[in-house]
């Protein structure tokens, strides 16, 4: 009995591996570390506006890095739309992504893209804090990170050590302020009880229901929480000057070099950077990330763009540093 | 004496067992490339960190594995042979929490328990005291496998042969001590199966860890992934679990004592006694009530609370019906494959016992501590570079399922092969038939309750799978796990209750195959 039980399950995964194979060059494949939530109205727009065929591969964006680097030259992807410059740092470093056309790369600001021109930011987002509006007034909120270590913050504050968008601060922390300050400043703060969380979206909860009173976070993980507990009250305040925890980074896309869709797969980037793929980040509700070419303003209700301070940092070499970043958040206790 | 001891096993045998078995190893071989092609094996190996995060791993699966088998075996026990009030209906409740996903019931345990979550709302006091860390990922690890140890013990409990307790009663001896002397002893292989799939588990999971922040060697290896880039100390971490899988495997050997548990007759068993609780009931409805409210009530009114504020705030719940249905085919064909697989793998580690038979047997079980993650990459490696037109196809993903949860279709058939007498293959071959025509005849119809439980098993896990079913999965293929996860990300639990209750609903049906009284059959019907 078993062996034609095995005789038939090999015959279905035949049939199903025959029947299964897909990705002719006429379709587009992107991986998107993006999530789906976010951008499937994006990309639905561009197969409406272009009538081509796009498949997507949601996940998380390292998670799809490391796959895209396992793959190889055999990717079936022809685009990697990912949530943060590190991931595409990665996959540009195994030497998988191809060389963007000059157009598309000048419509964003050079601080926003890759200066090899493999990749290229697509929206923006600052570094807040997040606080709780029944506790604090917005101006009783620290207008710089350096302020929390002060005891009047014991245990109101919440971080996300294993977060890409906090480790990204910090590392401009350290090339900003040096290694030794980016020590104390973190030894302080746990001396100080900051209290860890796993990602962005549970911190505000937790500023939201008063279990912290602020945290540091991107800025649009406040109207997601806000969808889901319309009264929550939680707000953001954005630090002036050149503040690390003002820093502003970018989600980006590149098209790798094995793509048998180059064509539909550039003209997914320049759709992305045409004016109305741009102006998508700032039409509904639950988003709110900053589009980044010039001439199309942010959501009503957020500071612009080119009002925003954070260090100014080179988002390429934030791949490269990271490394020490985890040394040091691991040798504070902050991570493993 | 066994029936095959001494016979060369039937190359038709060896064959599909050694392939099995071979495919399982995929993971490892990669995991080697990665680890072994870099020189920093050691120096990632001896770091101070990684030991602290083998010992704090370890205590957790001591710490979830000692409490899955009290409970479990505890419940099995009051459920099988006691007069509990309502007995078949904690049985039920029992098993339940078997059908709830890890990383939900952590969601929902923190969602109840956690800061500022709904006890403390409810009760109205200040603070609790925080339940992340050890305790957390503790309480949420024993919700999700101890119905492994109660599933495997309760069918046991049913099927012992009741000859030997009713000796020991008959000479006096009170039931709690037979319990202890004749019972418990004749439960030790089924326990220990189960034991070993509730500390594996522990060992591959990384929703509940991440989720109470419990430093974990499955945390840290994903934290690689996701922060550095770095293939290299992940695939170490990993295959340190492979070590660590080994260490379980060889303590559960070295403490099961040489024992043959088959029954002495062929027929159907007798059903043992049942034992009166008398006033010790009120403290066996007790324990009966806190287990079954906080594994199986809790989660499912956190769910359900999250729903009706779904419904309040007249978020888009639209029901999966796209995602139940690719849930249901991946699941039920990993199911059909891995109980395939699994039996030849089985039949001949348990007739045809030797030291490569054994060999091959453990080794079914190395790849099942590793994180899915790790599974899918190893996958993703292979797949993507010697074999694309299977790569982002069903049949992949199957087989990633069958790679994950083999040790639960393998454990399902030995442990139905162990209760079959081989003095009754004996008997077959001696009327004539060859090695499979008896196989055929008597050794499997015997053991399909076994094989389908542990094919039930599979189908279960397979339903609640996570991280490989995110890379592996062909484009457009959601599972109900895929859309729980896509709303958990953007902190849309309103909308995510829906399809985890999807989840649990559909999966009840399937542990009625394992929780069915299932008695081993007589005749070859």
């Amino acid at each position: 009995m078993h062996t034609r039980s095995l005789a038939v399950a090999a015959g279905i995964a035949v049939a199903l591996a025959l029947s299964g194979c897909s990705g002719g060059s006429d379709t587009l494949t992107i991986y998107s570390g993006r999530e789906e939530e976010l951008v499937a109205p994006l990309i639905e727009q561009f197969e409406q506006d272009t009538g081509t065929d796009v498949e997507v591969r949601y996940g998380d964006s390292a998670e799809l890095a490391a796959t895209i680097a396992e793959e190889g030259d055999g990717s079936p992807a022809d685009v990697f739309f990912a949530q943060d410059p590190g991931s595409l740092g990665a996959v540009a470093g195994e030497g998988l992504l191809a060389e963007l056309p000059g157009e598309s790369l000048q419509r964003v600001p050079e601080r926003f893209r890759d200066p090899e021109g493999r990749w290229v930011g697509t929206s923006g987002r600052s570094r807040v804090i997040a606080f709780n509006t029944d506790e604090l007034s917005e101006d009783e909120v620290p207008d710089s990170v350096f302020d929390l270590t002060d005891p009047r913050w014991h245990g109101r504050v919440g971080v996300a050590p294993t977060n890409a968008s906090f480790q990204a601060f910090v590392t401009a922390m350290r090339l900003q302020q040096g290694e030794e300050q980016t020590r104390e400043w973190l030894e302080a703060m746990k001396e100080n009880g900051v209290r860890f969380y796993e990602k962005n979206t549970p911190i505000v909860e937790a500023v939201a229901s008063g279990e912290i009173d602020v945290g540091l976070v991107n800025h649009y993980y406040l109207y997601l929480v806000k969808e889901e507990q319309p009264g929550a009250p939680v707000a953001n305040h954005f630090l002036p000057g050149d503040d690390p925890g003002a820093l502003v980074s970018a989600a980006g896309v590149g098209v790798l070099k094995s793509t048998d869709s180059g064509e539909d797969a550039e003209r997914f980037v320049e759709f992305l950077l045409s004016d109305d793929g741009q102006r998508f980040y700032t039409q509904r509700a639950e988003e709110a990330e900053y589009p980044l070419v010039a001439g199309i303003a942010a959501k009503e209700g957020l500071p612009p763009l080119a009002s925003l301070g954070g260090p100014t940092l080179d988002y390429s070499s934030l791949g490269q540093e990271l490394e020490r970043t985890l040394e040091l958040l691991s040798e504070t206790g902050y991570t493993s | 004496m066994s029936a095959g001891a001494g016979n060369r096993p039937p190359l038709t045998l060896v064959a599909p067992a050694g392939v099995v078995v071979a495919l399982l190893q995929l993971p490892l071989v990669y995991l080697a490339v990665r680890a072994l092609g870099s020189g920093e094996v050691w120096k990632i190996v001896w770091r101070p960190r990684t030991l602290e995060l083998v010992v704090s791993t370890g205590l957790l699966v001591l710490g979830v594995t000692a409490a899955a088998v009290v409970i479990g075996v505890a419940l099995a026990w009051l459920v099988a042979r006691t007069d509990l009030p309502g007995r078949r209906a904690w049985g039920v409740a029992a098993a339940l929490p078997l059908v709830i996903p890890s990383y939900v019931a952590a969601l929902a345990l923190l969602g109840a328990l956690g800061p500022r979550g709904l006890a403390q709302q409810a009760l109205g006091v200040e603070e609790l005291p925080d339940i992340r860390g050890y305790w957390g990922a503790l309480l949420a690890l024993t919700l999700t496998t101890y119905p492994y140890v109660y599933l495997l013990c309760a069918s046991a409990l049913r099927s012992q042969d009741p000859a030997l307790e009713d000796a020991a009663r008959g000479l006096g001896h009170s039931p709690w001590r037979s319990f202890f002397t004749i019972t418990l002893p004749l439960l030790r292989t089924t326990v220990g199966v189960g034991a070993i799939l509730v500390a594996l588990y522990v060992l591959s999971d990384f929703g509940v860890v991440s989720l109470m922040n419990y430093d974990a060697l499955t945390r840290a290896i994903f934290l690689q992934y996701r922060s550095l880039f770095d293939r290299t100390p992940a695939a170490v971490l990993a295959l340190l679990l492979v070590v660590l899988t080994a260490l379980v495997l060889l303590i559960e050997a070295w403490t099961r004592r040489r024992a043959r548990y088959y029954r002495s007759a062929p027929g159907p068993a007798r059903v043992p006694s049942t034992i009166r609780l008398g006033r010790w009931r009120y403290p066996a409805l007790g324990f009966c009530s806190l287990a079954v409210g906080v594994f199986l009530v809790l989660p499912a009114a956190v769910l359900g609370y999250w729903l009706a504020q779904g419904i309040e705030n007249e978020r888009d719940l639209s029901f999966p019906w796209a995602e139940t249905v690719d849930s249901l085919t991946a699941s039920a064909l990993a199911a059909g494959v891995a109980a395939a697989a699994a039996l030849p793998v089985a039949v001949l580690a348990g007739r045809f016992p030797s030291k490569r038979t054994r060999l091959l047997d453990r080794l079914g079980y190395s790849g099942n501590a590793l994180p899915g993650i790790v599974i899918a990459l190893s996958l993703v490696f292979f797949a993507a570079r010697y074999a694309s037109p299977v790569y982002q196809t069903l049949a992949l993903l199957v087989f990633a399922y069958v790679v994950r949860f083999f040790p639960q279709a393998l454990s399902g058939a030995s442990s139905a092969l162990e209760t079959v007498n081989p003095h009754l293959e004996e008997a077959a071959r001696g009327l004539g038939r060859g090695p499979l025509g008896t196989l055929k005849a008597v050794t499997v119809p015997l053991a399909r309750s076994g094989v389908l439980a542990g094919a039930a098993l599979v189908f279960l896990s397979a339903m609640k799978e996570l991280p490989a079913t995110l890379l592996l999965r062909p484009i457009g293929f959601d599972t109900l796990a895929t859309e729980i996860w896509t709303l958990t990300t953007v902190g849309a639990y309103s909308r995510a209750a829906l399809p985890a209750l999807v989840l649990i609903v559909v999966s009840v049906p399937v542990l009625y195959l394992l929780s069915a009284d299932r008695r081993p059959q007589s005749g070859g019907g």
